[in-house]
């Protein structure tokens, strides 16, 4: 037989009351983390975005400096591409293809840069930068030297 | 007392909610770091001085100006003397005329882009065919659909009503009094067959008019440029961190809006910068028109600006070839760029539905539709994905696009057609 006072009546609503406030809040919390967690997964975690890299099959380590100091969006500008052997060499007569991609927008770059001058010491001129949003940007330089073909590699997250 | 613990407890859980709650809405009013670079690359105050225009020697020159505005709206220029540039680029209207298709002696099959901020594009047109202002200016002049008229005509008159300022900007006028009144690279048959007529040297000379009429009306259309919108207003008073006058100049669904704009929504990838564009080509999925021909954008716009008569490579412009670095490091013959076209820029957007290149949608209930939703695109490749934005967020980013509102930052003068 259920013995059910007012006193009683209050607690069970208050207990109930509280369970549901209580998994309100647990559901936007995970909701919030979940939408955190969908927005991070579109770009690799641990992505290199270093400015000197060493290409896929090791052959040449390679940097690039901008002619500005951020690399901008909207802008045309140039990069100095520097190829040294592993070894340290500068690394000369290369003929360098150039690529660049959003992978999460599936596009490219806006220009068709290329190599327009070699400066000595393993230095590139490359001309025709332009990057036409931000965001998680992927260039890719193809080396080949003397028979030897190499790619390397920068990631770039542009604001 | 144990009701009196679990009423606490209850109280407690209640703050826990409502503190989570406000948190969630504090957040909505207050921007981050990344947030504020993005808001201060959006204002106007990040637009830079007009860029100089290598291929036209005149761009800055006053008195260009001042022809070219009377150029700009003579309806004498087109075959039945009834439309100029002002035609569709109307002066009260935002240099836009508010129709999907425009109207010059026929119909065309792209809707006309405003002209306010041009000077800062690289690329004209939706399909970006041309890379200068004064080219742009000549390319509707000699459309069948647009003017209708051809480059000779258009020498003559300029001869017969504008002699006094063409020499004093161009030097001596040629003696044209032998030529047919109609010739020029037009669809019309005669006039084509009479300008296939002329020598070298006629042509040469007519040319060299018809250039100096684009280089005029460019430099006219650069004094074209946005001023300050409430959205700017807005971003000032953040950076000031006056929060009261911030939260006085823009509601919290608009503030909401603009905070979706750079944010979930993505806008910014296409609608940055000062002038909410990046004037990069973009293929969105926007539908095909059925009974328009086959538009694959981008993709023949690069060709023909490629080979454009009137380029920044060519004999009539003013650039050295290596102040050309647009068309130099130009992508062509790429599939990615079927059916892409140039983002507008998106202020004023409010006040000049419809929109697309063809004007394929009314209102921007519609366009936010297509960008939630992100159908495939009738050709190509669309870069877009589902947003899966809620009803709320699209009225609150169609707020915020609303305080959009630019008023055109020139003389009045240059905002009312010349008495002729």
């Amino acid at each position: 037989m259920k013995n059910t006072t007012p006193k009683s009546k209050l607690t069970r609503i208050a207990v109930s009351s509280a369970f549901i406030l209580f998994a309100l809040a647990a559901i936007y919390l995970v909701g919030m983390n979940m939408m955190m967690a969908r927005m991070n997964s579109e770009i690799p975690t641990n992505l290199d975005y270093s400015t000197t890299r060493t290409s896929d099959h090791g052959l040449f380590r390679v940097s690039y400096a901008s002619s500005l100091d951020v690399v901008p969006v909207n802008q045309m500008h140039e990069w100095t591409l520097h190829i040294e052997t592993v070894g340290g060499q500068p690394v000369k007569d290369a003929a360098i293809a150039i690529d660049g991609d959003m992978p999460q927008h599936g596009h490219g770059l806006p220009t068709q840069p290329r190599v327009t001058k070699y400066l000595g010491n393993g230095d590139y001129l490359v001309e025709g930068m332009k990057f036409q949003m931000g965001g998680w940007w992927l260039m890719d330089f193809t080396i080949a030297v003397s028979g030897q073909n190499d790619a390397v590699h920068f990631n770039m997250m542009l604001k | 007392m144990k009701t009196k613990n679990y009423l606490s407890a209850l109280l407690a859980l209640i703050g826990l909610v409502l503190l989570i709650t406000s948190c969630s809405s504090f957040s909505q009013t207050k921007w981050n770091e990344d947030e504020l670079t993005s808001l201060r690359s959006l204002w106007i105050g990040s637009l830079k001085p007009l860029p100089a225009d290598p291929s036209n020697k005149y761009a800055d020159n006053p008195k260009a100006a001042t022809f070219g505005q009377e150029l700009f709206f003579d309806i004498r220029f087109s075959s039945n003397g009834k439309v100029a540039c002002g035609t569709c680029h109307l002066p009260d209207n935002l240099f836009q005329d508010g129709k999907p298709l425009a109207h010059g002696v026929g119909t065309t099959n792209r809707r006309a882009m405003t002209i306010i901020g041009t000077a800062y594009s690289p690329w004209l047109f939706w399909d970006g065919r041309k890379d200068s202002q004064w080219s742009q200016a000549l390319g509707p002049m000699e459309s069948a659909v647009e003017h209708g008229g051809n480059r000779t005509l258009y020498a003559h008159l300029v001869i017969e009503n504008y002699t006094y300022e063409y020499t004093a900007l161009f030097g001596p006028l040629p003696d044209l009094s032998n030529l047919p009144r109609n010739a020029g690279p037009v669809a019309d048959p005669e006039a084509a067959a009479n300008w296939e007529a002329m020598s070298p040297k006629d042509k040469e000379a007519v040319t060299r008019i018809y250039v100096n009429i684009g280089k005029s009306i460019a430099a006219y259309e650069r004094l074209l440029v946005p001023g300050k919108s409430r959205f700017d207003r807005y971003v000032e008073a953040v950076a000031n961190h006056n929060n009261e006058a911030a939260n006085a100049i823009l509601t919290s669904d608009e503030i909401a809006g603009l905070k979706l704009f750079i944010g979930e929504a993505h806008c910014t990838n296409c609608h940055n910068g000062p002038l909410f564009t990046n004037n990069d080509f973009h293929n969105t999925g926007i539908p095909a028109i059925k009974d328009l021909p086959d538009d694959v954008g981008r993709f023949k716009g690069a060709d023909q600006v490629l080979a454009d008569e009137f380029n920044c490579l060519s004999i009539y412009s003013d650039a050295q070839p290596e102040q050309c670095a647009e068309l130099n490091f130009l992508v062509v013959e790429d599939n990615d760029l079927i059916r892409q076209f140039k983002p507008p820029s998106l202020r004023n957007v409010a006040n000049r539905g419809p929109y697309m290149d063809a004007g394929q949608f009314a209102t921007l209930e519609e366009v936010l539709h297509h960008y939630n939703t992100a159908p495939e695109a009738p050709a190509g490749h669309s870069e877009l994905e589902p947003l899966n934005l809620s009803d709320k967020q699209i009225e609150q980013i169609i707020a915020f696009l609303k305080s959009l509102d630019s008023p055109i930052n020139a003389d009045d003068k240059w905002l009312t057609v010349p008495n002729y």
